[in-house]
């Protein structure tokens, strides 16, 4: 793949790019399919109850179903909604959403962008989705929608500034950005992988990406129970479902995000599981993040936004400053000296 | 210089967490409430008016309908305010069939609100855990009845059918399943950080303050006013058990979900009892004229139901339907406080106060 992409650009491998481009965007969007069945299947059993079991084999085809009928749907905009911008949000949402999947390593030879500044990329794009969710819950001109949008902006904000300075710690280990280099640096026994080093880094970028990802117990843009939906409650049809998409998309981004800066990406557990291919280790440890995400939210229940506050901006943020610290001195004293 | 507007909000009828069709208008500066003005009578059927034109008998299923999650105690205020008119004699047996359904309703109601309590401070699971529990009493009263919310299960004089078979013993299987599920309730919720942060120190008001709006059940005794119709001023049997009632100190959200998680322990309690207690065999219906005919007078008698105080005041004219029926409804007065109470909290607050103040809108409205 490396060879790949160092070539330069002819209309032949442009073709190729794409193609690749589209591969990775199919299996995105299988793995969205699957998340959201997974997630009802999961949580049923946790609830004492089923899940989808009606349509297809086992319920497998469901969210197929949910997504023609979302399709089919009428496409209603308020009347008194800002049309341009009501329009523009959930594209807005989904870009970056797909962009930022560009810079993730699979193996040290699957990747489909080799940037130095990897790890820059996907936080800087990542950050454009919050303005299309407080576009879209403007624009919807609904009460709701707005204390949304609010909501949101104000979260996303408080969590974005933990979650890059968690990461910090790693990039200094590494001392690179580039999220192929930080995979590669790890090694091939469980402890050298980043996660038990950086166990504070590690627990706050957790936390801040659940957050990010606006799931339970930090999932109040869309606190049903209070706001109905939060942003999306005037979008429906596939409007709807690009908010949707957006959000499932983003659980593959930080679970496989996760994976490779903590989790030793596509290495082994110990050197002499070897002969298993690096990525079926990188699913694996993929896996585990995302049910953990889906287990959070059958247990959990929803913080309030003023201690959310107070916990990202007390808690999180020096945390994750004194991880810097930490990582620092331990690099001055051990590694340089 | 910015501008900033108030926000008037409008929560209800149709809002997930307001339990039913209750409306509240809210005035909101930023998240923070400014004033609050409750909406009721979505659900409003007359269930007074329609009353004087039926007789008692025929009241008893309009009684269902009040507070749909808790029928029985709701059939037994009117069965037991036309019996203290007309000086009945109730037989034992069905005076502790009563009693069983009655406390068996309160862990189901009470069940009812742990559940849906917690979905509204956003946890989905211990909703269905409560339902899966609930269901069982759900089936015990299906068995005995043949209806699964409104029973119309008892009459002026006594119940209208015996349990059957083997039902008692279902019951008595029941009490150490359903103490096994509290401790594991405990421990899912109880110690969680995040729904202690949610409801500590909520929603508080004083002693003087309850009293002042005439709150009962829960809500009353969260701020440590030990009132409870069943211990001061026994009906039915309940003098013959021993349970305690819980008290609370704060008179916050916490206090009051602690009280009815003890409640629920209590009515075990006492169901063991009554079971031991109970007579194997009897009537379980008294001697009741034909037609019933209370003096001409009035009467209000008040119970303990799981949501509060629930009266029942009957004007008379010696007639086979009452001359006026009033039914003093514990979700209605409990609710007035609401709009004190929410004055300065955030929206997220709101849900968490109107959850745990625990109202019913079929007896908000009646």
């Amino acid at each position: 793949m490396g060879a790949w992409l160092d070539e330069s650009l002819t209309w032949g491998n442009a073709l190729i790019f794409f193609l690749w481009g589209v591969i990775l965007l199919t299996i995105v969007l299988g793995f969205v399919t699957y998340a959201i069945y997974f997630e009802r299947k999961v949580i049923g059993w946790m609830q004492l109850r089923i899940g989808p079991n009606r349509v297809g084999p086992l319920g497998l085809l469901q969210t197929v179903a949910d997504i023609f009928k979302l399709l089919i749907k009428e496409d209603t905009i308020p009347r008194k909604a800002d049309r341009v911008l009501f329009i523009l949000a959930p594209a807005l949402a989904y870009v970056p959403a797909f962009a930022v999947l560009a810079v993730i390593p699979y193996t040290q030879d699957l990747y489909f962008a080799d940037i130095n500044v990897g790890l820059l990329y996907y936080v800087a794009l990542s950050g454009i989705s919050t303005i299309a969710i407080v576009i879209g819950g403007w624009a919807s001109n609904n009460k709701y929608a707005l204390l949304g949008g609010m909501r949101s902006a104000a979260q996303m904000i408080s969590y974005e500034v933990p979650l890059v300075i968690s990461v910090v710690g790693v990039v200094m280990m590494t001392g690179s950005l580039n999220l192929r280099l930080i995979g590669e640096h790890q090694g091939n026994w469980f402890w050298e992988w980043n996660f038990l080093p950086q166990i504070i880094g590690f627990v706050v970028f957790i936390i801040a990406a659940v957050s990010e990802l606006n799931r339970t117990p930090f999932d109040l843009p869309e606190a049903e129970s209070e706001l109905v939906a939060g942003y999306h409650v005037e979008y429906s049809g596939f409007r709807f479902a690009f908010f949707m998409l957006t959000e499932y998309v983003y659980v593959y981004a930080i679970a496989a995000l996760t994976t490779v800066l903590f989790l030793g990406g596509w290495h082994p557990p110990a050197p002499f599981l070897d002969f298993v291919p690096g990525i079926v280790w990188f699913l694996l440890k993929f896996s585990c993040i995302v049910f953990f995400l889906f287990w959070l939210r059958a247990t959990m229940p929803r913080i309030r936004v003023d201690q959310l506050m107070g916990f990202g901006w007390k808690v999180l943020l020096p945390l994750a400053i004194l991880n810097v610290f930490i990582t620092a001195l331990y690099l001055e004293l051990f590694i340089k000296g | 210089m910015i501008r900033t507007e108030e926000l008037l909000l409008n929560v209800g009828p149709q809002h997930p967490s307001t339990h039913g069709v209750f409306r509240i208008i809210v005035k909101l500066d930023g998240e923070v409430i400014t004033e609050a003005i409750p909406v009721m009578g979505y659900l409003h059927r007359g269930t007074e008016k329609l009353a004087e034109d039926l007789n008692f008998t025929q009241i008893i299923p309009y009684t269902d309908r009040m507070d749909y999650v808790s029928a029985m105690t709701n059939n037994y205020v009117l069965c037991h305010a036309v019996e203290t008119m007309m000086g009945l004699e109730i037989p034992e047996r069905a005076e502790f069939m009563r009693l069983i359904v009655m406390e068996l309703q309160r862990v189901a109601s009470h069940l009812v609100w742990w559940g849906t309590y917690l979905l509204d401070i956003g946890a989905m699971s211990p909703f269905l855990y409560a339902f899966r529990d609930r269901e069982i009493i759900i089936d015990l009263f299906n068995e005995l009845c043949g209806a699964r919310l409104t029973y119309n299960y008892m009459r002026v004089g006594g119940v209208k059918w015996d349990a059957p078979e083997g039902w008692l013993d279902k019951v008595r299987d029941f009490i150490p399943y359903m103490e096994k599920k509290l401790d594991e309730y405990n421990n899912l919720v109880g110690g969680n950080e995040i729904f202690l942060a949610r409801i500590k120190g909520i929603g508080k008001y004083d002693a003087q303050t309850a009293i002042d709006y005439g709150l009962s059940g829960a809500n009353l005794r969260c701020t440590g006013v030990d009132w409870d119709l069943r211990k001061a001023e026994p009906y039915s049997l309940y003098n013959r058990f021993e349970f305690d009632v819980p008290l609370g100190k704060t008179g916050d959200c916490y206090d009051r979900y602690l009280i009815r998680l003890e409640e629920l322990r209590q009515s075990l309690r006492i169901l063991k009892q009554a079971l031991e207690q109970m007579p194997s065999s009897g009537e379980v219906m008294g001697k009741v004229p034909r037609v019933i005919r209370p003096p001409a007078g009035e009467v209000y008698v008040r119970i303990e139901s799981p949501r509060g105080e629930i009266g029942c005041h009957i004007v008379s004219k010696g007639k086979a339907e009452p001359y006026r029926l009033k039914f003093r409804r514990p979700s209605f007065v409990n609710l007035q406080i609401l709009p004190k109470l929410l004055v300065g909290e955030t929206m997220t607050n709101l849900i968490t106060i109107l959850g745990g103040i625990d109202i019913v809108v079929g007896e908000v409205d009646a």
